[in-house]
C-alpha cells in the first residue's frame, strides 16, 4: 500500500487505465498542457500525448456529445468537468443520449463513458460551483452515479468505472483531493460500483454518508463513542444503483438510521435512502429515520454562512442523540 | 490605420444542376455511371412511396407519430449516395429514404415507428447510427465518430443530418466549432426544408444563408439545390472527398421544402399557405430528375408497382410480429442488469403469468366519463 492523496490516486488510476487500453482517453477543458484546473490529469499529456489527453473548445454539451460519439463506436473517453456543476449545459446529451442510447438501439450501442469532476460544497466556490449535482443525474435510469469518499475509492472506482459498459457520473470533491490516505499499488485493483462499505462497525445506529460528509460523520462516531452511543457508518460510495441490501442489513443491525446529505434536502439522497429503509425494515426500527440535510438555499459565498449551510457535526449528533432517544444524556 | 480590412471576405456558391425547369447545366453535369443513376432514381421513388404509405399507416393506427421527407428525396439520396458502407451516416428523425439506402430493412423502420425496441437497431457490421429525436444533440456525436476515426487511423467519412431548426442550437455551433479546430472528417449536411415545424427560416435566422455559418468555423460551406439530385450528389461526393482526403469538415446547405407535415401530429396549414406548398411542388425533386432519366432512355418500366410490393411484403412482415415482449422494458437500461431492475422484472413477470389472458396494463387515455376530481373542470360542449 501506498499513502497518496486523492488526487494522485484519481491521476494514478487514469495514468493505469490509459496504459492498459489504448482506447481510453481523456477529453475536456484544460486537461493538457494545464494538467486540469485541479490537478488531476498531472502528467499525462506528457506521458499520452495529445490524441489521448485532448483540450477542448469551452463547451461541456459539444465534448460530451463528442465523448458520446466516441463511445459508442468502442473507444473509453473519460470526461472532466472542470467542475460538475458545468455539467448542467450538457444534461440534454447526458440524460438523453449518454443514458438512454443504449436502450433505444436495443443494446446495439453502449456507452461506456465516464464523466468526472469535482462537485458539491467547497470552500468558498459560491452557488453556481457548490451544488450536489449527483442529485441530477441519479434520478435517471442508464446512468450509473460514482462518489467516492476515500483515496483508495477513489482509485478502485475510477478504474472500475473506466472498465464499465455504461455511463457512469463520477463526482469527486476540491475539498477532498489534498485527504491522504492508503492505496492498493496493484494495478487489478478495483473496487465493482454498486457496493457500500460499512467503514466503521456500531451497534446502536446507522449513519449513512459519502464524502466530505462521511469524514464529519467519522469524527461524530468518535466524539459519541464516550456518551455510550455505537455508530455504525455506510458510505453507500455508489448511488445508482445503490447497495440497499448493506444499508438495510446494518439497519436490522442497530434499528435505527440517521442519513447524512450536503445537499438542499428535498428529493435528497436522504429521503431516498430514509424511504426504502421504512419500506423494507419497518419492522426493525426503534426510531423513525433521520435525515440531516443542508439548508433548502443556495450556497452562499460568505465563509460564516457557507459553514452554516452544511450539516454541522453538532447537527449531526442531535440527530443520532435524538433517534438513540438519549438527547445529549 | 486604426480601421483595416481583415482578409476573410466570403463568399457563398449556390450549387444547381438540373433546375426545376428541367434544364441541365451540361458542363456540370457529373459522369455518373447509368447504374448510379438509376439506383438514385429507385431509392428516391422508393422514399416516396414508402413515405406516403407510412403516412396512411400512421393515420390508420398501425403505427405511431412519423416524420415525414416527401419533398427532401434528393437531398437525402444525392448526399448520402457519396458514402461508402465502411463511412458512418448520423441520422437525425426524417431520413428514411437515406436509412433505406444504407441498409436498413423496410420492416425495421416500420417497427421502429411502431415502438419495438429492435426498430431502433442497426444490423451490427452497419456503420450508421440510431435516429435521434433530440434537436441537433447528433451533431456532436458525429464530430465523435470522427475524432475516433482519426484516432484509430481509419479513413472512414461521416455524414450528418439535421434541419434548418437545428442551425440555431447550441450544439450547432459547438460541434462546427470542434469539427474546425480538429480537422476531423464530418459532412454536415443541412436539409433546409424553410420551416421548423410552424417557425420559417426567416424567424430562425437573420443570417442570408445557413452555409455561411460555415465560414465563421474556418469550415467550407457551400448551398446547393436540395432538389436537384444531381447537384446534392457533387457536392456531397465533393465533400467527403475532401474529408477523406484529411482535409476537414464541410456544411452543405440542401435548399429543399417540406411538402408534407412535420410529423403527423402536425397540421401545416394552420401556418403556411396553399400556394406555397404548389409553388414547391412545382420544384418536385422526382419530377425533374425522371425527366431526366427518360431523356437518356434510363427509366424502368413497371418500377412503382415493384416497390409497392416491395414495400407491401414489408408491411405484411411487419404486422405480422407478435406484440413487443413486455419484459424487454428492462432489458438495455445498463449494459448488464442491476439488482432493481431485476426485482421489478420477476415482478412484472409475476403479473403477467398471472393473468396470461388480460395484460394488466391500463389504458393511458382518461375514460370520458371520468369522475371529476376536485380542481377538475367539468367541460361540456
Amino acid at each position: 500500500m501506498a499513502v497518496l492523496t486523492y488526487r494522485e490516486a484519481l491521476n494514478l488510476a487514469l495514468r493505469e487505465e490509459m496504459r492498459r487500453d489504448p482506447r481510453v482517453f481523456v477529453i475536456g477543458e484544460e486537461v493538457g498542457l494545464y494538467e486540469g484546473a485541479y490537478k488531476v490529469t498531472q502528467g499525462l499529456l506528457k506521458e499520452f500525448g495529445a490524441q489521448r489527453v485532448v483540450d477542448t473548445p469551452i463547451a461541456e454539451s459539444g465534448f460530451t456529445g463528442v465523448g458520446i460519439g466516441a463511445a459508442m463506436v468502442g473507444l473509453r473517453p473519460v470526461v472532466e468537468m472542470m467542475t460538475f456543476n458545468f455539467a448542467l449545459v450538457a444534461v440534454d446529451q447526458i440524460v438523453n443520449t449518454a443514458a438512454k442510447i443504449h436502450y433505444m438501439s436495443g443494446g446495439q450501442y453502449r456507452v461506456p463513458l465516464v464523466i468526472r469532476g469535482p462537485g458539491g460544497p467547497a470552500a468558498q466556490l459560491g452557488a453556481q460551483h457548490s451544488q450536489s449535482m449527483e442529485s441530477y443525474f441519479y434520478h435517471v435510469p442508464g446512468l450509473k452515479v460514482v462518489r467516492p469518499t476515500t483515496p483508495m475509492d477513489a482509485k478502485g472506482l475510477l478504474k472500475a468505472a473506466i472498465r464499465d459498459d455504461n455511463p457512469v457520473i463520477f463526482i469527486e470533491s476540491e475539498t477532498l483531493y489534498n485527504v491522504k490516505g492508503e492505496v492498493p499499488e496493484d494495478p487489478e485493483f478495483l473496487i465493482p460500483l454498486g457496493r457500500a462499505i460499512v467503514r466503521r462497525e456500531g451497534t446502536d445506529v446507522t449513519l449513512v454518508a459519502y464524502m466530505g460528509m462521511m469524514y464529519r460523520a467519522m469524527e461524530v462516531a468518535e466524539e459519541l463513542a464516550p456518551e455510550g452511543i455505537s455508530i455504525e457508518l455506510v458510505d453507500p460510495r455508489t448511488l445508482r444503483p445503490m447497495d440497499a441490501e448493506t444499508i438495510i442489513g446494518s439497519v436490522r443491525k442497530t434499528h435505527r438510521a440517521v442519513v447524512v446529505e450536503a445537499g438542499a434536502g428535498f428529493a435528497g439522497m436522504g429521503s431516498e435512502i430514509a424511504s426504502f429503509i421504512t419500506e423494507r425494515a419497518f419492522d426493525d426500527l426503534d426510531a423513525p429515520v433521520e435525515r440531516v440535510t443542508g439548508a433548502n438555499a443556495p450556497m452562499p459565498y460568505a465563509r460564516n454562512l457557507e459553514r452554516l449551510k452544511t450539516p454541522s457535526k453538532e447537527k449531526i449528533a442531535a440527530a443520532v442523540r435524538r433517534v438513540c432517544g438519549t438527547n445529549g444524556g | 490605420m486604426p480601421r483595416t480590412l481583415l482578409e476573410p471576405r466570403f463568399q457563398v456558391e449556390h450549387l444547381s444542376i438540373l433546375d426545376s425547369e428541367g434544364t441541365l447545366d451540361t458542363a456540370l453535369e457529373p459522369k455518373l455511371a447509368p447504374d448510379e443513376l438509376r439506383a438514385l432514381w429507385r431509392a428516391m421513388l422508393l422514399g416516396r412511396r414508402l413515405d406516403e404509405r407510412m403516412v396512411r399507416l400512421q393515420r390508420q393506427g398501425r403505427i405511431g407519430t412519423f416524420a415525414p421527407l416527401k419533398g427532401q428525396e434528393a437531398s437525402q439520396i444525392g448526399s448520402v449516395a457519396a458514402l461508402r458502407t465502411t463511412d458512418w451516416m448520423v441520422p437525425s428523425f426524417r431520413e428514411t429514404a437515406a436509412m433505406i439506402w444504407r441498409g436498413w430493412p423496410i420492416e425495421r423502420l416500420l417497427l421502429f415507428f411502431a415502438g419495438y425496441l429492435e426498430g431502433g437497431q442497426p444490423a451490427p457490421a452497419q456503420h450508421d447510427l440510431p435516429v435521434t429525436i433530440p434537436v441537433a444533440t447528433q451533431l456532436p456525436h458525429a464530430v465523435g465518430l470522427a475524432y475516433a476515426a482519426q484516432y484509430r487511423g481509419d479513413d472512414a467519412v461521416v455524414m450528418v443530418y439535421f434541419g434548418d431548426g437545428a442551425t440555431s442550437e447550441g450544439d450547432f455551433h459547438e460541434a462546427l466549432n470542434f469539427a474546425g479546430v480538429w480537422q476531423v472528417p464530418v459532412v454536415f449536411v443541412c436539409q433546409n426544408n424553410q420551416w421548423a415545424i410552424s417557425v420559417p427560416l426567416k424567424k430562425q435566422t437573420h443570417s442570408r444563408t445557413l452555409a455561411q455559418k460555415a465560414h465563421a468555423y474556418g469550415v467550407p460551406g457551400l448551398q446547393v439545390d436540395g432538389n436537384d439530385v444531381l447537384a446534392v450528389r457533387v457536392a456531397a461526393g465533393e465533400a467527403v472527398a475532401r474529408a477523406r482526403a484529411g482535409q476537414g469538415p464541410t456544411l452543405l446547405e440542401c435548399i429543399t421544402y417540406r411538402l408534407g407535415v412535420h410529423t403527423t401530429a402536425d397540421d401545416p396549414t394552420k401556418y403556411r399557405s396553399e400556394e406555397e406548398v404548389a409553388a414547391w411542388e412545382r420544384k418536385d425533386p422526382l419530377t425533374r430528375f425522371r425527366a431526366y432519366l427518360e431523356g437518356r432512355g434510363l427509366l424502368e418500366a413497371g418500377l412503382e408497382e415493384t416497390l409497392d410490393a416491395e414495400i407491401a411484403e414489408a408491411v405484411r412482415r411487419f404486422e405480422a410480429t407478435p406484440p413487443a415482449d413486455a419484459l424487454a422494458m428492462f432489458d438495455h437500461v445498463y449494459a448488464e442488469p442491476p439488482a432493481h431492475l431485476v426485482a421489478q422484472r420477476e415482478e412484472l413477470a409475476r403479473r403477467l403469468a398471472a393473468n396470461p389472458a388480460a395484460p394488466p396494463a391500463d389504458s393511458d387515455a382518461v375514460p370520458p366519463d371520468a369522475t371529476p376530481m376536485r380542481g377538475q373542470r367539468l367541460t361540456r360542449r
